[in-house]
């Protein structure tokens, strides 16, 4: 890495703002926060004084946990607002909500909402770090990032690996985000899955579309597979969620077009007999738990970074 | 006698077949008068050297949003936008709070647009609250002063009220202008479907849900032989049904609006509400195609959708804002682009302007004729400008254009003579 290299981001909303140097730096920095986690006093001052209000506007269980988990364990003062305790059920609007938070001085708001695009429109009106923790359809940065973590654990390095991504690419944030991450990384993606949850045009965020799952996994260093639903906003997008196990699960069969030593991960929650058999996601492959250890060590990355972790500046984003 | 002259413009009156430099246009008693060999002592000549004079220009397709949302627009402000832009008249759809949809409310927009800066033609509810279900009183609106139906804003789904709206309505003679768009395919969507709201994470609308409905309409013509004003017209698909049925002689017409033929979908990128409409920016490839149907005479108008919201329906996630955008104060320098760039002559953009809109809504106007109210635009086309906020005339400032960089613009507006607009230098 260029020596005259510092992470410069004051706001995490996507793996599209950032640089394959950016993806590096803040692997290197999680790698380097990991073992924090791994003490028998789990916990450095490195933000002490710092207030991180983690805002859900989408219920969420293990990424909001997680980034109060990485808070925590860097001594950073947390708060939870989700959508049921939040104003937005009383017609607040959300910039009215930010800016109320915003009025007792958080120094990151960690934000899950359930419209795309939504963080961008915070940091127009807010000074507050924004970190997001999934927008819509939009992108799930850390997500992709604690993706890329693990599979860099394993493989050494991203360059040069084909990923396959399977199910519904449509209505993930996590594809979206982890397709730009990849690529950026030097990894070729690969997407399968029935037509009606491969969005037009995905192509030109790098991902190469495959008619057949068992293609899209042919000697694949990593197979990803992603929660479905039947059908989404009265959209029937599959006939049954047994018709899509069938010929559109991950099981043991599949796998054997990949790679022997092929990396199974989701980014959960896992509907087991559904995107992926049972015996697949407990399997010896599959690194579905060490995402989550690394989704901490990721989160706690971002935190200090956006901090200042070195000399920041704030004229990106 | 009240004598205004225009002297030396370049007058541009295609329904005259008529388009020469250095012409004066007499003005009498706010009537379009013939020239005379003396010039009366108290007359006011203008000159204009350099200029067009054009008959008023009308825009059929706009949102004034009284009665009910007068905090985005009133009658009062848009017909000031309206002037503003070189309009002289304007039709106002019926979506307002209440509904247009009854000879009260036609009544009411056209007492509040008594001594205001445009006219305004009513265009009133194809169905009763435009929900689709049954005909709204279409007789009494007419006899109270509507000029056409519409439920835009909202597609007539159920294709036999559709016809029945069609047959019922011609005997009125209101033309029926249709908001196109196939719900199915559209629920959900904020923008157009393709690698761009793919990236952005949006649902796409295709260009299905507008070609679909855009046939059925098409169809219903046919059927009926009863003519059809297809309404913002923004895809490729739909052009080519247009095209194909005005050769088959279908009563089909259509308008398109300036967005569809200067911006794309890229404009969506970084959530911004302000490119947010329905139908959504397109691709490039319609956007081409909108260019090129208004030079072979697929579309027959540009109409604005002219449709202001304030901050509270804009500035909120990209998915829950309003569609529309304000559009009278653009139109002209967005369409003289054509023109400047060689693609549409002058003449054309009077007939998109101004002739075919008074043609198909049947009312007076689109030309210079003699002895008809002095409706009269005068077009600086070279004239720059900034669109910066404080030059918004309109009470709503939802545009893409803002900050824009604009070339060409109507520098005075006159209303059966008397002014509604003067920017003269």
């Amino acid at each position: 890495m260029d020596t005259e290299y510092f992470f410069r981001h004051k706001h995490i909303l996507g793996i599209e703002q950032l640089s394959p140097d950016d993806i590096h730096h803040i692997l290197n920095t999680a790698k380097s926060l990991k073992e924090i986690s791994n003490r028998s006093i789990k916990k450095v001052p490195t933000l002490r004084g710092k207030t991180i209000v983690n805002l859900f506007f989408e219920p969420s269980t293990r990424t909001r946990l997680s980034f109060e988990v990485a808070a925590k364990r860097m001594s950073a003062d947390t708060f939870n607002i989700s959508a049921s305790t939040s104003s937005a059920t009383k017609g607040e609007t959300l910039i009215d909500t930010a800016k109320n938070i915003e009025a007792m001085n958080p120094d990151i708001i960690v934000m899950r909402h359930a419209y795309s695009g939504a963080p961008l429109l915070l940091t127009r009106h807010i000074d507050a770090s924004i970190i997001n923790a999934g927008d819509g359809t939009h992108e799930h940065p850390s997500q992709a990032l604690l993706d890329m973590l693990t599979v860099q654990e394993h493989k050494k390095s991203i360059n040069g690996l084909k990923i396959a991504i399977l199910g519904d690419i449509s209505h993930s944030r996590v594809a979206r985000s982890d397709i730009q991450g990849f690529t950026k990384m030097g990894a070729k993606v690969s997407i399968a899955g029935p037509a009606t949850f491969i969005p037009p045009g995905i192509e030109d965020l790098g991902a190469e579309v495959c008619s057949t799952n068992t293609e899209a996994v042919k000697d694949a260093d990593v197979v990803m597979a992603l929660r479905i639903q039947k059908e989404r906003q009265n959209d029937p997008l599959i006939p049954s969620l047994r018709e899509y196990a069938t010929f559109f699960g991950v099981d043991n069969a599949l796998l054997k077009h990949a790679r022997e030593d092929a990396l199974i991960m989701h980014p959960g929650p896992i509907n087991r007999g559904v995107e992926m058999s049972p015996d697949v996601a407990d399997g010896s492959r599959s690194v579905i738990l060490e995402q989550v250890t690394n989704g901490v060590a990721v989160r706690m990355a971002l935190l200090y970074l956006v901090m200042g972790g070195e000399k920041n500046s704030n004229s990106d984003n | 006698m009240n004598t205004v002259i225009l002297k030396n413009g370049r007058l541009i009156d295609p329904a005259n077949n008529h388009d020469k430099e250095n012409t004066d246009l007499w003005i009498q008693e706010g009537l379009i008068a013939s020239s005379q060999a003396v010039t009366p002592d108290d007359a006011i000549t203008i000159d204009l050297q350099g200029k067009w004079i054009v008959p008023g220009l009308i825009d059929m397709h706009v949102h004034l949003r009284e009665p009910g949302e007068e905090y985005k627009e009133t009658i009062a402000s848009g017909t000031q936008s309206a002037a503003a832009g070189g309009f002289t008249a304007v039709a106002c759809m019926p979506n307002t709070h209440p509904v247009n949809d009854c000879a009260t409310v036609t009544r009411y927009i056209l007492e509040k647009s008594q001594n205001c800066d445009a006219r305004v033609y009513p265009v009133g509810a194809i169905s009763a609250k435009s929900e689709g279900k049954g005909l709204a009183d279409h007789g009494e609106m007419k006899e109270a002063g509507a000029v056409a139906l519409s439920d835009d804003g909202l597609p007539v789904l159920d294709s036999q009220l559709m016809r029945r709206a069609m047959e019922y309505s011609a005997s009125y003679q209101m033309p029926i202008i249709s908001h196109t768009e196939e719900l199915a395919l559209s629920r959900n969507g904020c923008m157009n479907e393709g690698s761009t709201s793919t990236q952005l994470g949006l649902k796409g609308i295709p260009n299905a849900a507008e070609a679909v409905m855009v046939y059925r309409d098409i169809a219903l013509s046919e059927l009926t032989g009863v003519a059809i004003h297809i309404a913002h017209v923004s895809t490729i698909d739909s052009l080519n049904l247009i095209r194909e049925a005005k050769k088959r002689g279908v009563k089909v017409t259509a308008e398109t609006a300036p967005h569809y033929f200067t911006l794309t979908d890229s404009a969506v990128t970084g959530y911004d509400t302000n490119a947010k409409m329905s139908p959504p920016l397109r691709s490039d490839l319609d956007k081409e195609t909108v260019i090129k149907a208004l030079v072979d005479g697929t579309l027959d108008v540009i109409a604005t959708d002219h449709a202001p919201h304030s901050i509270l329906e804009k500035e909120v996630e990209f998915s829950l804002a309003a569609n529309g955008i304000i559009g009278l104060e653009t139109s002209v320098p967005l369409t003289l682009a054509l023109v400047h760039k060689g693609i549409i002559s002058a003449g054309r953009m009077i007939e998109l302007l101004s002739v075919n809109p008074a043609a198909i809504l049947g009312v007076t106007g689109g030309s210079l004729t003699i002895g008809h109210p002095a409706d009269i635009t005068v077009i600086d086309p070279d004239k720059t400008f900034c669109y910066t906020p404080d030059k918004i005339v309109s009470q709503s400032a939802n545009t893409p254009f803002l900050n824009w960089q604009l070339r060409g613009k109507a520098v005075l507006t006159l209303l059966g003579g008397r002014t509604t607009y003067n920017d003269l230098d």
